[in-house]
């Protein structure tokens, strides 16, 4: 067994109503920043999983995505591979 | 006296209230902590409000893989009645046992306050005796409430009858989906209130088990508690009464 570390990437989906991106973007005014728009406010999550082989790991990682961490009716998620020394 | 099952979750805050609130509707609440896998062959089940689990990473989606979850999940698959409160909603819409979800709502605060809701379906085991279609008043107390729903589901839910409650103006008529404080989160529709497909399971975001006697300043909760007892008590002798065993 291998330990494989990932991170789990969560954010509203398009047209999804995302009040906290629309907090944020209205405050960037006060700092004087413009040009900015579409500010989407998500989740990450990173995790190790201990599998057989990489193939395995992300198969566990994808369930856990989609029944757990994200909401599949108003949330997507990507799946990104970090390196697994990061404790 | 018909026993209803009251779901106590760690972080559940309602559960007293509700079991006060059954009391005076004139049930017999029976406490389920969600360690258990047993609903204790109670006839009908709430879950209360508050924060399951502390709302970790969603609100409602850790309770919804708790023991006594999975139980309710068969129960209620098995026509049993099941009413969700504020988080007991949003459990049941983490679960799947109510269509749609709960977001932030539109102002980003977390509302404490009476608002006002009218029933749309008068002939539920959740709504029978809930005043005839007036508007209610009662308490929201919740950061995640306003409903979403994809606009073809928003339609099946209107079309099939499905929305329970929606938030309305003093006069009855209802509120608007944005910039009206008359619906405080914003839920689209007005949603403040739905039902599964099969019609015996319930969720909305509004407590009427704090409006359940004058002291409260509203009676308009108790109505509520009484159709859900009521219909209890009329289904405990049928087959769809919760089972009596624990269930995998």
């Amino acid at each position: 067994m291998s330990d494989f570390r990932f991170a789990v990437n969560v954010t509203p989906k398009p047209g999804i109503l995302d009040p906290q991106g629309r907090a944020v973007e209205s405050s960037l005014a006060h700092l004087g920043i413009d040009g900015v728009s579409a500010v989407r406010v998500g989740r990450r999550v990173e995790l190790t999983v201990s599998a057989t082989d990489e193939a395995g790991a992300r198969t566990t990682v994808e369930r856990l995505a989609g029944e757990l961490l994200s909401n599949p009716l108003i949330e997507a998620f990507a799946i990104e591979r970090l390196a697994t020394d990061v404790p | 006296m018909t026993k209803i099952g009251v779901v106590v979750f760690p972080g559940s805050n309602c559960d007293r209230d509700t079991i006060h609130g059954l009391e005076l509707a004139g049930g017999e609440p029976v406490e389920l902590w969600h360690e258990q896998a047993s609903l204790e062959g109670t006839a009908a089940v709430i879950l209360p409000g508050g924060f399951a689990y502390g709302d970790y990473l969603r609100a409602g989606v850790i309770a919804r893989f708790s023991p006594v979850m999975r139980a309710v999940g068969a129960f209620a698959a098995n026509g049993g009645l099941v009413l969700g409160i504020c988080n007991g909603f949003q459990v049941l819409a983490e679960a799947g046992l109510v269509p749609g979800a709960l977001l932030r709502n539109r102002g980003l605060r977390f509302l404490g306050r009476d608002v006002r809701i009218a029933a749309e379906r008068l002939d539920t085991p959740f709504t029978a005796l809930a005043g005839s279609g007036r508007p209610l008043r009662m308490p929201i107390a919740h950061g995640e409430g306003c409903y979403f729903a994809d606009d073809m589901a928003l339609d099946a839910l209107e079309r099939d009858g499905r929305v329970l409650f929606r938030y309305v103006h003093e006069d009855g008529s209802i509120a608007d989906d944005q910039g009206d404080p008359d619906n405080p989160n914003g839920s689209l529709r007005a949603i403040a209130g739905v039902l599964n497909a099969a019609g015996n399971v319930a969720g909305l975001m509004p407590h009427p088990e704090r409006a359940a006697e004058a002291i409260l300043g509203s009676e308009d909760g108790l109505g509520i508690l009484r159709s859900f007892v009521e219909a209890a008590g009329a289904s405990a002798g049928s087959p769809s009464a919760a089972p009596a065993m624990a269930v995998r």
